[in-house]
């Protein structure tokens, strides 16, 4: 995979972090939505804090899909949840949020996971992708 | 579980369904399209967004990520940022795993299944 390639997974994290993080900030201004008032998640969106984590979470959107345009969801999905860890670490550095001993032991152990499919093959080619179809359609 | 975990679990199972949809249709889109740097060569960057933007499985697919996007905020509402983050992306993990599987014919190789295994146990943790 080319630098560009790694910079486009970068920025999916940054993006998905801070979006995650600063949406999270804007929802402690609004306060609690129920189902039956669905309404007022878009009436959220006037929340400042809520305005600039769409605008970034539009910006993870456009750098997902162009991941996706070049590489195979099973690949770009761990490999951009790194951003696990930046979302805990913000949570707690910038919402005063608690992370337990637990959640880090979960956070660590599903960053590892990164590690198994890095190294991994980033692409399933179309050729192998007929193949897999017609492997299942015979069984 | 008092009332306040039942809506946040709730919240969770429909964020992952609908960010699982989502993401299927997406990929699936956009590996019908092709590498959009090879593609930008070829028509510039106002052919990639028209050929995305003409694309059904993707306007779709953000049909569901709407839904999912506004399910992530009501359970955000709900609960720490800590959790709900790291609870729908692990299990929307999984669950993606599966469809890529069956749905998208993506080879899913050991290497991919014990990633996914990694993220399970892991959410388990998190949501102590």
């Amino acid at each position: 995979m080319s630098r560009r390639k790694y910079f486009v997974l970068a920025l999916v994290v940054a993006f998905g972090s801070a979006g995650n993080v600063l949406m999270s900030r804007g929802m402690k201004d609004v306060g609690q939505i129920t189902i039956a008032h669905w309404t007022e998640a878009i009436a959220a969106l006037a929340n400042p804090w809520v305005t600039i984590a769409t605008v970034l979470l539009i910006g993870f959107m456009i750098t997902y899909l162009t991941a996706l345009s070049w590489a195979d969801l099973t690949y770009v999905l761990p490999a951009t949840s790194v951003s696990y860890i930046l979302v805990a670490l913000l949570g707690q550095f910038i919402l005063g949020e608690h992370i337990t001993a637990l959640r880090w032991l979960g956070i660590a152990l599903v960053t590892s996971g990164v590690g198994f499919v890095a190294r991994g093959r980033s692409h399933t080619p179309q050729i192998e992708r007929m193949e897999e179809a017609e492997k299942r359609s015979r069984d | 579980m008092d009332r306040q975990d039942i809506y946040t679990w709730c919240l969770i199972g429909a964020v992952v369904l609908s960010s699982t949809a989502g993401d299927v249709l997406s990929a699936q889109a956009m590996q019908k399209i092709g590498d959009f740097g090879k593609l930008r060569e070829r028509v510039g960057i106002g052919g990639v967004v028209v050929s995305v933007m003409r694309s059904t499985r993707f306007l779709l697919a953000v049909v569901f990520m709407a839904v999912s996007f506004f399910t992530l905020m009501m359970a955000l509402s709900w609960a720490e940022v800590s959790l709900v983050v790291p609870a729908t992306a692990a299990l929307t993990f999984l669950t993606n795993a599966v469809a890529a599987k069956l749905v998208l014919h993506e080879k899913v190789d050991r290497r991919r299944w014990i990633a996914a295994v990694f993220v399970s146990v892991g959410v388990a943790l998190i949501s102590q």
